[in-house]
C-alpha cells in the first residue's frame, strides 16, 4: 500500500508540477506588483498630501470592504460586461491579487515609515535635505528593517491566496490535482500532497520572517 | 467549477433587473443567515481552541507545547481551501463522510484556532508580572489566578486583535462556497448559473458584503481607539 502510494504520487508529479508552474506565475507576478506598488502606496500615504491621501484611503477601504474571493468573482464576471474586457482567468487572478497585495504591503510600508522616531525626519530636514533625499537616505533605509519581515508574511498570505484562483477556472496546481482525481479517484492522496506542497512553499518564508524579526528587533 | 467560463460567454443581459432581486429576497436572506451561522460557529470554536491552547502553552510540558506550535505552523501555512478539500473530499476514504457545512466548521475552526492561539498567548504574556505575584500572594489557586486575574486582563488586551481575527474569519466564510455550502457567495454564483442575472447578482452580493463588513470595520477602528485611550489612562 505504502509503496503504491509513493508510486502513484511519482506518476502524478509531472502533472502537478505543470499546475504548480501556473501557481508560481500567479504568486510571483502578484508579489512583484504588490511590492513595487505597495512601497509607492506606503510612501505616498506617509506624505499626507491632502487629495492623494484621500484617494488612497478610499482605495484601501474599498479593497478591504469585501472579502477577496468576492472581488475575484466580481472582476471575473463583471469586467467583461462592464468594460467589454475579455481577461483570461489567470490575468484576472493576478490583477485582483495584486490590487489586494498593494494595499497589504502598502499598509506595512506606511506603518514602518511612520513608526520611525520623528526626530529622524526633523533632523534630516534641518540639515537641508530635500523630501526626496530625506526618503532616499534617511527614512527608507531605516524603514526597510521594520518592513521586510511583515512583508514576507504578506507574501505567504499571497501564496496561500493563489489557491482561490482555481475557483474561477485557472489551471493551477489544485486544478491539476482535481484532474488527476477525476481520473484516479485518489482524492485523499492528492489533496494531502497539495497540503504538503503549500506548506513547503509557505513555511520557510514565515520562518525566515520570524528569524529576521527577532534578529532586527534588537538592532 | 468548470461551469464558470461558460456562463461568462452566455451572459447577454445588460439592463438591470431589480425586480428579480426582490422576488428572491428570501433565498438571499437565507444565504446571509448561513454566512453568519458558519462564521459564528467558527468564531466560537476557534476562540475555545485558541484559549485552551494558550493556557496549555503556558503551563504544559515541552512535548505538548511543541505539538501546539506544530499545529499553529501547519494551520497558518496552508490555504483554507486545501484544508477544506482534505476534510471534505479526503476523509471519506477513511469512512468519515461529513456534510459541506460540518467540513466548513471544522476547517475554519482549525484555521482560526491557530490564529487565536497566538493572540491569546501574547495577551497572557502581556499581563503584568506583578498581577500574577499579587494573585499568588493572596493565595489564589492556579485556576483562580487564571479565572479572575489572567484571563480577564488578557482578554481586554487582546480585544482589538481578537476582533480583527473575527472579521477575518467571517470573510473566510466565502471560501466554503467551494464545497457547496449555500452561503452568500455560493448563492450568487448559483443564481448566475441558473438565471444569467450576472449584473444583478454581482451587485447584490457586493452590497450584502459591504453592508456586513463596513460597519464591522468601523467598529474595529473605534475599539482600537478606545483601547489606546484605556492604555494612556493607565
Amino acid at each position: 500500500m505504502h509503496s503504491s502510494a509513493i508510486d502513484f504520487l511519482m506518476l502524478s508529479a509531472p502533472q502537478l508540477l505543470r499546475g504548480l508552474q501556473q501557481t508560481v506565475v500567479i504568486a510571483a507576478s502578484a508579489i512583484v506588483v504588490s511590492t513595487l506598488g505597495g512601497l509607492l502606496f506606503g510612501v505616498l500615504r506617509s506624505l499626507n498630501i491632502p487629495f492623494v491621501s484621500g484617494v488612497l484611503r478610499l482605495y484601501l477601504e474599498l479593497v478591504r470592504a469585501v472579502p477577496l474571493l468576492v472581488w475575484l468573482f466580481v472582476f471575473f464576471f463583471g469586467l467583461p460586461i462592464a468594460l467589454g474586457l475579455d481577461l483570461s482567468s489567470i490575468s484576472c487572478a493576478i490583477l485582483v491579487f495584486s490590487l489586494w497585495g498593494i494595499t497589504e504591503v502598502g499598509e506595512v510600508a506606511r506603518g514602518a515609515i511612520q513608526s520611525l522616531p520623528r526626530g529622524q525626519q526633523e533632523a534630516g530636514l534641518a540639515i537641508g535635505l530635500s523630501r526626496q533625499q530625506l526618503y532616499r537616505y534617511i527614512l527608507l533605509p531605516q524603514a526597510l528593517r521594520r518592513l521586510i519581515p511583515p512583508t514576507m508574511n504578506v507574501y505567504t498570505r499571497l501564496i496561500k491566496t493563489t489557491s482561490l484562483s482555481v475557483l474561477i477556472g485557472v489551471t493551477e496546481v489544485i486544478k491539476s490535482g482535481q484532474q488527476i482525481i477525476e481520473r484516479t479517484h485518489e482524492s485523499l492522496l492528492i489533496y494531502s500532497a497539495l497540503f504538503v506542497l503549500y506548506f513547503l512553499l509557505c513555511f520557510p518564508l514565515s520562518m525566515m520572517a520570524r528569524q529576521l524579526e527577532l534578529r532586527w528587533s534588537h538592532g | 467549477m468548470t461551469l464558470y467560463p461558460m456562463i461568462w460567454r452566455m451572459e447577454l443581459s445588460v439592463d438591470f433587473d431589480g425586480l428579480f432581486i426582490l422576488q428572491h429576497w428570501q433565498e438571499f436572506a437565507l444565504a446571509v443567515w448561513v454566512t453568519f451561522k458558519i462564521g459564528l460557529v467558527a468564531i466560537a470554536g476557534a476562540t475555545g481552541v485558541g484559549l485552551l491552547n494558550a493556557i496549555i502553552l503556558r503551563y504544559a510540558n515541552k512535548p505538548l507545547r511543541l505539538l501546539i506550535h506544530g499545529y499553529i505552523e501547519v494551520a497558518r501555512n496552508t490555504p483554507l481551501l486545501i484544508q477544506l478539500f482534505v476534510i471534505y473530499f479526503g476523509l471519506p476514504e477513511f469512512g468519515i463522510r461529513l456534510s459541506g457545512e460540518v467540513s466548513a466548521w471544522i476547517a475554519m475552526i482549525f484555521l482560526g484556532g491557530a490564529y487565536l492561539t497566538e493572540i491569546f498567548r501574547s495577551g497572557l504574556q502581556a499581563v503584568a508580572e506583578s498581577q500574577l505575584e499579587s494573585a499568588r500572594a493572596l493565595g489564589l489557586s492556579r485556576w483562580q489566578q487564571l479565572r479572575y486575574v489572567l484571563i480577564p486582563q488578557a482578554w481586554s488586551i487582546s480585544l482589538p486583535a481578537l476582533f480583527a481575527s473575527y472579521i477575518f474569519l467571517l470573510k473566510e466564510t466565502t471560501v466554503v462556497s467551494a464545497v457547496a455550502v449555500p452561503e452568500i457567495l455560493y448563492a450568487t454564483t448559483n443564481y448566475i448559473a441558473l438565471y444569467y442575472k450576472t449584473y444583478e447578482m454581482l451587485a447584490l452580493m457586493t452590497l450584502l458584503y459591504v453592508a456586513i463588513f463596513v460597519p464591522l470595520s468601523l467598529a474595529l477602528h473605534r475599539l482600537e481607539k478606545r483601547v489606546q485611550h484605556a492604555q494612556f489612562g493607565y
